[in-house]
């Protein structure tokens, strides 16, 4: 479903991604593991068509078009979603309105009916249900004065409506106390279908005890240095990124992606 | 400086023309104040930008070019042209001035409850002035603006609305100015006089409106009196078209009690100068300025407000907000005078732009001038930009860039238009500002 060869992404005058290699398959869950800075978000922002950072090299192909040559709405009419690390807070944009105008975006796109108030209103509700979402954050401007935590759910609530075929999730569980974080990822392995493919990006592997990954790789400057399965969380989790980077520097093959 | 320099003799003819028309059925009153009103336009001249006043706003545009005194303009005119303007559903009568005359033919008026007069004003004036005498030019002074002297020495035409003691009107009144240049460029002088007794209540809609391209100029004066506990909102809808020359001065004096609310959209016009001035004469008055506009191209909107609290325990609250694109340029100036009388003032003034272009600016300027001691006065100002992020975060769900924007400029403006009573112009207004807005190329946010 989604191809990453070779990506050199600049931002603000300095290389942040430095040759990433990366495929993923429909039905499968990724974790991208890593330090602070070492270019994870920048990697989710530039799948989703962040305007503010360069490709200067390599491909991206999701479902074998030309990800990167199109603009942010048309990535996610086409079903790509991302979960923010920091959602935006839009003072004056009704939350529940914004969703039903991306929601009906993407039905237009896929020539399914736009939904009226009413049947938007339901299938809302379901969602929110299974997050566990106070529906009062529905009537509130989109993200303004949520907690941290809240906003993490809206952006999962979010996802859970627009009902993408590739959800990247940002660093979900910063904000999220460990009910919340139960709950959110229990909502997040319901959308864990055989068309869907995950790509769960986390500083901490205590997620991925909830959101079990098929393939996880570590990202450390820019290059993803080691990939594995499941196991590979656990070992970071015990050793720290260091000895990655040690190894890294000694010039140890990147993984295979 | 000499300032007779800076009324040019091309309006010099204008008024001894008007002078000599006015022999026929003016109450002599009337006469002598256009005189003097002709007279002081004459020593003052335009404004330029040495005036304070005028700092920021050129008027030269106005000044250097010929206007000839609009005639009635009804050939250039169809009656579909003014369907986008028209608040017919909404409004309990819709009067229609076409180049500054009444248009009767093109005006509806349904029935209204005793006590309410809405006509035109030159038809008052030639029956019975008694009524308005004790008003009409009396609530706008002269003596050092020289637009509101032009327009009192040579208004032909305008609306008259009366809303008798304890009468309410429930629908609004509209009073539409069409102005057409008729092939040349052309001027016009409305002139709305509002009285609403004690204890009444009524809304009024201005709209100034114009065919797209033609170019004119409006010099408009409105007068409005809010008795002892009556309760006055007054909405105003400049839509000129895109390169008419707009000047609207609107001067309110409230009395005990009384109750006023000003929204002022501004979305029309290549030169526009807006002045509100609202005097507090009386104890526990209540009163809102609003303001909303919009420039793009090459477009200047200067907004002038002044709230005078003369009398102690009186409110107001003032909101202005400004969207503003390519090249466009905006002025406000809000001024804020508490009398030494005027103890509890609460005054609240905010005012807010935002520039959808680098290129884009506007020079604001709040003026407190406080002289009581017991008072609670605040103001604030910003300017901001886009918020790219934000645009980002609509578009990475779905919605086009077009979208994105106009939620965010909607939401912007959302201050403003929630606070307007009459929800069905609200959504007339906010379909306009949308339409209106300039298309994506001219943001900073790349596609
Ligand atoms: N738009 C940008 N301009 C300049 N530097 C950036 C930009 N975005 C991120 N960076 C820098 O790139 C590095 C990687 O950032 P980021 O992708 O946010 O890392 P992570 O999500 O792994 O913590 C950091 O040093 C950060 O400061
Ligand atoms: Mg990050």
């Amino acid at each position: 479903m989604l191809t990453i060869t070779n990506l050199h992404v600049r931002g603000g005058n300095r290389e942040i991604l430095r040759g990433i290699n990366l495929s993923i398959d429909a039905g499968e869950v990724h974790a991208i593991m890593g330090p602070n800075g070492s270019g994870k978000s920048t990697l989710a922002r530039v799948l989703a068509g962040h305007p503010e950072y360069e490709v200067t090299q390599g491909t991206v192909l999701y479902d074998g078009r030309d990800l990167l040559a199109m603009d942010p709405e048309s990535r996610a009419r086409e079903g790509v979603f991302m979960a923010f690390q920091y959602p935006v807070e839009i003072p004056g944009v009704n939350n529940a309105y914004f969703l039903k105008a991306a929601l009906n975006a993407l039905r237009k796109h896929r020539g399914l009916e736009e939904l009226d108030a009413m049947e938007f209103m339901s299938l809302v509700r379901a969602r929110m249900q299974m997050l566990d979402m106070d529906e009062t954050l529905l009537t509130r401007p989109v993200n303004e004065g949520f907690s941290g935590g809240e906003k993490k759910r809206n952006e999962i609530f979010q996802m859970a409506v627009l009902e993408p075929r590739l959800a990247i999730l940002d660093e979900t569980d910063s904000g999220l106390d460990i009910d919340a974080l139960k709950i959110v990822a229990a909502g997040v392995m319901t959308m864990r279908t055989p068309q869907r493919a995950i790509l769960v990006v986390t500083h901490y592997q205590r997620l991925l005890n909830y959101i079990v990954p098929d393939f996880v790789h570590v990202l450390t400057d820019g290059r993803i240095v080691r990939s594995g399965g499941k196991e590979l969380a656990l070992e970071l989790e015990e050793k720290g990124y260091g000895w990655l980077e040690a190894d890294h520097v000694a010039g140890a093959p990147a993984g295979k992606a | 400086m000499t300032q007779v320099a800076n009324a040019p003799d091309r309006y010099l003819e204008e008024l001894e023309r008007a002078d000599a028309a006015w022999g026929r059925g003016a109450p002599a009153w009337l006469k002598r104040t256009r005189k003097d009103a002709s007279g002081r336009f004459q020593s003052l001249g335009f404004p330029t930008t040495d005036d304070e006043e005028w700092r920021f706003t050129s008027v030269a545009p106005i000044a250097e070019a010929t206007f000839a005194l609009a005639t009635d303009g009804r050939a250039a005119l169809r009656s579909a042209d003014l369907a986008p303007f028209r608040l017919t559903d909404l409004a309990s009568a819709e009067l229609v001035f076409v180049n500054g005359r009444y248009a009767a033919d093109l005006s509806s008026v349904r029935p209204l409850p005793r006590g309410v007069r809405i006509e035109s004003l030159a038809s008052r004036l030639a029956t019975n002035a008694s009524e308005v005498e004790p008003f009409l030019t009396r609530v706008a002074p002269f003596e050092r603006q020289p637009f509101t002297a032009l327009n009192t020495a040579l208004f032909g035409d305008g609306a008259f609305v009366h809303v008798a003691a304890k009468v309410a009107l429930d629908a609004p009144i509209h009073v539409l100015f069409v102005s057409t240049a008729d092939g040349r460029p052309t001027m016009t002088h409305p002139r709305v006089l509002v009285v609403a007794g004690e204890s009444s209540q009524a809304s009024i809609v201005e709209s100034y409106v114009g065919p797209r391209g033609d170019r004119y100029f409006t010099n408009a004066v409105t007068e409005v009196v809010v008795s002892e506990n009556a309760s006055v909102d007054h909405y105003k809808l400049q839509r000129e078209s895109l390169d008419a020359y707009h000047i609207g001065t609107m001067h309110l004096i409230g009395s005990r009690n009384a109750r006023f609310q000003s929204h002022s959209v501004s979305f029309g016009g290549s030169l526009v100068r807006n002045d509100v001035i609202a005097v507090l004469d009386g104890e526990g008055i209540d009163c809102t300025l609003n303001g909303l506009y919009l420039g793009d191209g090459q477009r200047l909107v200067d907004n002038h407000t002044v709230i005078d609290h003369a009398k102690p325990h009186c409110g107001s609250r003032e909101v202005y907000k400004g969207i503003l694109a390519d090249h466009a340029r905006a002025v406000f100036n809000g001024k804020i005078i508490v009398r030494p009388d005027a103890q509890k003032t609460d005054a609240k003034q905010t005012n807010k732009a935002l520039l959808l272009s680098e290129d884009a600016q506007i020079n604001t300027k709040p003026q407190l001038e406080i002289f009581a001691n017991d008072v609670k006065c605040t103001h604030g100002a910003a300017v901001g930009q886009m918020d790219d992020e934000a645009i980002f975060y609509l578009r990475a769900r779905g919605l086009s860039h077009d979208e994105a924007r106009n939620l965010l400029v909607h939401a912007f403006a959302g201050d403003v238009l929630n606070r307007m009573p009459l929800e069905a112009l609200r959504e007339h207004v906010e379909a306009v500002l949308l339409r209106q807005l300039p298309h994506a190329t001219s943001l900073r946010t790349r596609p």
